[in-house]
């Protein structure tokens, strides 16, 4: 009998890459999933954050993925390795701050170390010829092949009957015939497919996996570079730009402001490693101040603060204030006039 | 049978799963691990990431915001 050939397919969570696991795993090869974390995923976190989306059913779309299959999934944390490709993307970065090509490349080359190490035969990913700007044209596919190592050790079982033959194929490890020629934006073949499986509930992210692809969410990292002066971000950096509405009204500083509960409570677990604001004599949000500041400065955040208060129409609104020691005072301001709270503050 | 302690509090998903993931590497069927962790997501993630890897949930509990998901290691 002839050896099970063993694939590791590199799972979103979305249908495409479902739908390529399972094109393969019915081809008789052991499957397993690989998934990479990033810190941008759109996995769950606002979720976790706002109070608002908790009622909502919420799952891992890759633990699901793989359950549905019925193979294991291995999670990979490569949240530090990733930055370097986030700063230096060497193929530029697209119409946000993704830098997709570079991206697949990362994962597809680390995918490649993992089926290495662990004695897997190749490698699958859900890609469709044309289906994405950067990253899936006809032209930057075989640069994810090569510049991963992998090589012809990738194969995408979507459309592989428009790349070159790889070495599953050759070897008789897949059957050719049997893999696919989707290509372009279309969905339609896709959800035939998926159809055809017996699939019938799975989710169809819009704009890609990861934040970087949300024009409001790659701003405030760009602003965040620029006021740090250097491309730098930490765990935490993401998380809070993924929280609440941005504001910097001057160039030194600027606000976090909780749009609700949930992202107050979220906000008050950083207490310690920022100055923090909060109305007293009304309900408001919670506010942490990210830069350096001076007296006039605390009283204009204080002043915003209070703006998004429920005492924005009075007169006087008590706002406190406590530093990086745990000091804590109060200030009477005036709210911000809503004119006054200028449209480019807003990141 | 001893317990691990998987302390994941502040993460949020799926960093409290790739932590017992992690943690969970080497262990001998049967042992335990207790994750102790703040964002309720992990009350459907971990116990999904337990079925496709044949792990079994003993225990999930909510406490003062803390969700707590008690679970022993399933043969390989
Ligand atoms: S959307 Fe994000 S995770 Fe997906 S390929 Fe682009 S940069 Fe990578």
């Amino acid at each position: 009998m002839t050896e099970k050939r063993k694939a590791i397919a590199l799972i979103s969570g979305g249908l495409d890459s479902l739908l390529a696991a399972k094109v393969i795993q019915e081809q008789g090869v052991h499957v397993e999933g690989i998934n990479f974390f990033t810190g941008f995923c759109v996995e769950g976190h606002t979720h976790a954050i706002r109070k608002k989306d908790r009622a909502r059913p919420k799952r891992n779309n890759a633990l699901w993925v793989a359950e549905q299959l019925g193979i294991k999934l291995h999670l990979v944390d490569i949240v530090e390795e990733y930055k370097e490709v986030v700063f230096n993307p060497k193929h530029g970065y697209g119409a946000n701050l993704n830098h997709c090509l570079d991206c697949k490349i990362f994962m597809v080359k680390k995918a490649h170390e993992w089926i290495r190490a662990n004695g897997f035969d190749f490698i699958i990913t859900g890609e469709v010829l044309g289906q994405r700007p950067m990253s899936q044209r006809k032209d930057t596919m075989p640069v994810v092949s090569r510049d991963s190592g992998a090589n012809d050790l990738l194969l995408r079982p979507l459309c592989a009957k428009y790349q070159p033959i790889t070495k599953p194929e050759l070897e008789g490890w897949v059957d050719r015939e049997k893999l696919y020629n989707f290509n372009g934006r279309s969905r339609k073949p896709q959800m035939a497919l998926a159809r055809e499986f017996g699939l019938t509930d799975y989710a169809q992210p819009a704009g890609g996996c990861c934040f970087l692809t949300d024009v409001q969410y790659s701003s405030k990292l760009a602003d965040l570079w620029q006021a740090r002066g250097e491309k730098q971000y930490e765990m935490d950096d993401i998380m809070l730009l993924k929280v609440g509405r941005h504001l910097r009204p001057r160039p030194n500083f600027k606000l976090i402001i909780s749009r609700e509960e949930g992202e107050g409570n979220f906000l008050q677990g950083y207490r310690k490693q920022f100055i923090n604001l909060k109305t007293t004599s009304h309900a408001g949000p919670m506010a942490l101040l990210d830069g350096q500041v001076d007296e006039a400065d605390i009283q204009l955040a204080a002043r915003i603060v209070a703006r998004y208060s429920q005492g924005k129409q009075e007169q006087q609104v008590v706002v406190e204030v406590a530093d990086l020691a745990g000091n804590i005072r109060e200030l009477t301001v005036a709210p911000l006039p809503s004119e006054d709270v200028l449209e480019e503050w807003h990141l | 049978m001893s317990r691990v302690i998987v302390d994941a509090r502040r993460l949020l998903c799926p960093m409290p799963v790739i932590r017992v993931q992690d943690r969970a590497k080497g262990l001998a069927p049967g042992a335990v691990i207790e994750a102790v962790c703040t964002d309720p997501g992990v009350l459907n993630d971990i116990p999904a990431w337990c079925r496709i890897n044949g792990h079994k949930v003993l225990e999930t509990r909510n406490e003062n915001d803390e969700y707590i998901v008690v679970l022993e290691i399933g043969e390989e």
